[in-house]
């Protein structure tokens, strides 16, 4: 297959994702910043929903503050910024159109319906419940696409390349969330936290939709250090970091299967797995949960640009 | 039954396809307007809006035009067929045959040997003078000595008898990619209707038209040989099309940056390392293929192209430098250049043309200035001519003043009644003037024609002016097979 469409599916996958990610975050920055701040404390979560995005220099260099209103339309709707979803959905468009005969027809009708659709919202919501109803949106397009992709495409390259790309974007949005909110997993922080925090763990597991999921595995009220495991080392999780690779892995593989050669993306791939195998919960808080997720962040984008090398150029 | 407005006027000066020249229907749309007598109005507009719906969809799947809402627009269809039957058909079949032939023996002969030349049949300089002439290819050979594989020859009717070829179209023709949605459509939606024809399929065209591109790959290449379509990309008007295409071939839709050349030799950046390229089916114009040989600053092409493709080592479809053959000065020349390679009378003739270049003619078109259509030799899609009738004086006298400043720019022609068709407009049945592009396959082995081709109608009553730009739209074109 040419490399660049296998690039465009790449990407198209990772922009649909990362759209479905900024809806999580803005749904459960909303959610927090509803509550009393005897709740939740003083943090600014608006600033932190601009740096979970990954794109608080950007933010910064339009708006002084960070607030509700700045900060949403950035994230959602402003032209301005790469990453918003409106600038997702249109990037996925874009790549969709050049790749159209590699994907199928309702590949196509949800992302460019999507596209289509977006026009609706404008320049941005005109209420609150508007404005959830456009997160709720994204959220449905992005399993819209994730599931016709599932249900309709040929088990082949043009598959894997875009599953790589889902599951890298994935694992950094799942790092990323872990690499803002850090601070409230600290076992030091518990004695602090009581109530406050509690509302911050949550919202967490919300922004990668395991609230429930929690709940099942654990059978135990929020507790940060399970959060962190799950988020991390539980390979049952479809967001943690253990799953991600798992797939990273499982689809690096098929190809180096079907073109009968291996190569430094399948090697960088099962090192970071062998990593996440090997770790403990209670090693990496004792070695530092901050460094620990810098280093897999910086593994994870490493990884990128050698399937990009290897494949996509 | 279906309404019918306004007939009267237009009959008087255009033959209609389906009320023949006396007002009796012709046996080709017998069945067309039996049904037309049986069909509620509104059975015909609920059609007519599902076929919007269809095509939208389907437009919204395929026919994307550019980024903004402006451009994205579906080019209008008519639901009523226009229906030509297999006598007919035959002789426009046989004539573009014969037009291909001689056009690939002239371009092959324009740059090799030029016997038409010294035999004073075209004039040297309107091949040597023209912008689209190529020197790189002057004594070059291409694979199996075929120039054109793809033409869209464009036809019209004034009776009927009478098709005139209005324009041949050697490069990169478009719209056939509307000839199969259209009939997709047409299947979906009217089901009894085919049920009471016999129509000969188009669906087989990709196939054919793979058939034929396969079979002109250099002979070096293997028995399977690797075919691409090179687009300039996304942004492209006829990008749709493009990605229709590959998508029905099954080939490789491919941008100028997913090829390299190495040692003359093309291929494509694939997911396994370059892949070799034997056939090119190139949707980009000449001056964009090679910026080392042609624009430099074009982005769209590929270096090293026209060098591989001069070794010999890729075939390129269609061939470079085939602008020569369907520019509308050369136009007039086709009877002559159909005479002397093929030794034949053109089957289809063309339209009467002046020169303007030569003088007498000139003084002609200057004197009947306001009952002819002038064109620009080098125009296409509508744009830069004047028709004559329905030009007021200030028009008349400041195209007159152009025509003189540069004669050998310009044609001129009669303003042709083009004959008309049954067309849905919002008045009800009303007969809307239409021309017809088919499109010639030509192979190592054999010339290839589906069937029909691509019907364009002017949707405006009286509109002699069929581009999509200009607000025409298409219909499905049946041929009986019997």
């Amino acid at each position: 297959m040419l490399s660049r469409t296998a690039d465009n599916l790449y990407w198209l996958a990772r922009y649909v994702e990362r759209a479905e990610y900024l809806a999580r975050i803005l749904e459960a920055t909303l959610r927090l910043t509803a509550l009393p701040i005897a709740y939740v404390g003083e943090s600014n979560e608006w600033e932190s929903a601009v740096a979970t995005a990954g794109c608080a220099s950007a933010f910064f260099g339009n708006y002084p503050e960070a607030n509700e209103e700045n900060v949403t339309h950035f994230l959602a709707f402003s032209t301005a910024n790469p990453s918003s979803i409106r600038s997702c959905f249109e990037v996925a468009r874009t790549n969709a159109r050049a790749v159209r005969t590699a994907l199928t027809v309702e590949m196509w009708d949800a992302i460019n319906g999507a596209w289509l659709e977006l026009k609706r919202f404008g320049n941005g919501p005109t209420s609150r419940e508007e404005f959830l109803g456009f997160l709720r949106w994204v959220q449905e397009t992005s399993l819209l696409f994730d599931g016709s992709a599932y249900r309709t495409m040929l088990r082949n390259d043009a598959y894997w390349f875009s599953r790589l790309g889902l599951y890298i974007e994935r694992a950094d949005n799942t790092a990323r969330i872990l690499d803002v909110k850090y601070h409230v997993l600290l076992p030091a922080q518990e004695s602090v936290g009581g109530p406050l925090d509690y509302f911050q763990w949550s919202a967490i597991l919300r922004s990668v939709s395991a609230l429930t999921a929690y709940h099942w595995v654990y059978r135990e009220s929020l507790k940060p250090w399970l959060i962190a495991d799950l988020l991390i080392l539980n390979d049952q999780m479809p967001r943690s970091l253990a799953s991600c690779y798992e797939n990273l892995v499982r689809y690096l593989d098929e190809i180096a299967q079907a073109y009968g050669r291996q190569g430094a993306a399948q090697r960088n791939a099962r090192s970071v797995r062998t990593r996440l195998e090997n770790s403990r919960m209670d090693e990496i808080f004792q070695s530092g949960l901050h460094e620990f997720i810098g280093g897999f962040i910086a593994d994870n984008n490493r990884l990128g640009a050698t399937i990009t090398e290897q494949y996509l150029t | 039954m279906a309404r019918r407005a306004t007939w009267g006027a237009w009959m008087a000066v255009a033959f209609d396809e389906m009320q023949g020249a006396d007002g009796t229907v012709r046996p080709a749309y017998a069945e067309l307007n039996r049904w037309l007598g049986e069909v509620l109005p509104d059975v015909l507009d609920r059609r007519r809006r599902e076929a919007e719906l269809l095509f939208r969809r389907i437009g919204i799947t395929f026919a994307v035009y550019g980024e903004t809402d402006s451009t994205e627009r579906l080019i209008p269809f008519d639901v009523l067929p226009r229906i030509l039957g297999a006598g007919e058909w035959d002789i426009v079949r046989r004539g573009l045959e014969q037009r291909s032939k001689a056009i690939n023996h002239y371009i092959r002969d324009v740059y090799r040997r030029r016997d038409i030349l010294r035999a004073g049949i075209v004039p040297e300089d309107l091949v040597f003078q023209n912008p689209v002439f190529r020197p790189e290819m002057n004594g070059q050979s291409v694979p199996h000595d075929i120039y054109v594989h793809i033409a869209g020859i464009d036809i019209v009717r004034v009776d009927a008898d009478t098709f005139y070829v209005l324009e041949d179209n050697a490069r990169t023709p478009s719209g056939v990619s509307y000839m199969l949605e259209n009939r997709e459509i047409m299947l979906r939606l009217f089901p009894e209707l085919f049920s009471r024809h016999r129509i000969a399929p188009v669906e087989n065209y990709p196939d054919e038209l793979l058939a034929t591109l396969s079979s002109v790959a250099p002979t070096t290449a293997s028995s399977d040989p690797t075919v691409v379509l090179l687009t300039p990309g996304v942004y492209n008007s006829a990008y749709y099309e493009h990605s229709f295409l590959a998508d029905k071939l099954g080939v490789e839709l491919v941008e100028g940056r997913d090829l390299f050349v190495k040692a003359d030799v093309v291929y494509m950046r694939t997911t396994q390392g370059p892949k070799r390229v034997d056939v090119i089916y190139r949707r980009i114009d000449d001056d964009f293929l090679d910026p080392l040989a042609f624009r430099p600053d074009s982005a769209l092409g590929v270096p090293g192209l026209m060098s591989a493709y001069q070794a010999g080592n890729v075939t390129l479809a269609n061939a470079v430098g085939t602008g020569i053959a369907d520019d509308k000065a050369v136009y007039s020349y086709m009877p002559e250049i159909v005479k002397f390679y093929l030794g034949e009378e053109p089957i289809l003739k063309n339209v009467p043309t002046w020169r303007c270049r030569e003088n007498d003619h000139l003084g002609y078109t200057l004197d009947h200035l306001h009952e002819l259509v002038v064109k620009e030799v080098h125009g296409s899609g509508g744009y830069g001519m004047l028709i004559g009738p329905k030009a007021d004086k200030t028009a008349l006298a400041a195209f007159r003043a152009k025509l003189k400043s540069n004669p050998k720019n310009f044609i001129a022609q009669p303003t042709l009644a083009l004959s008309t068709c049954p067309t849905c407009v919002d008045e009800g049945v009303a007969p809307r003037h239409v021309d017809l592009r088919p499109f010639v396959l030509t192979g190592r082995d054999r010339i290839r024609i589906v069937p029909g081709g691509l019907t364009r109608v002017a949707l405006k009553a009286g509109s002699l002016v069929v581009n999509s730009s200009q607000g025409g739209g298409t219909k499905d074109t049946w041929v009986l097979d019997r």
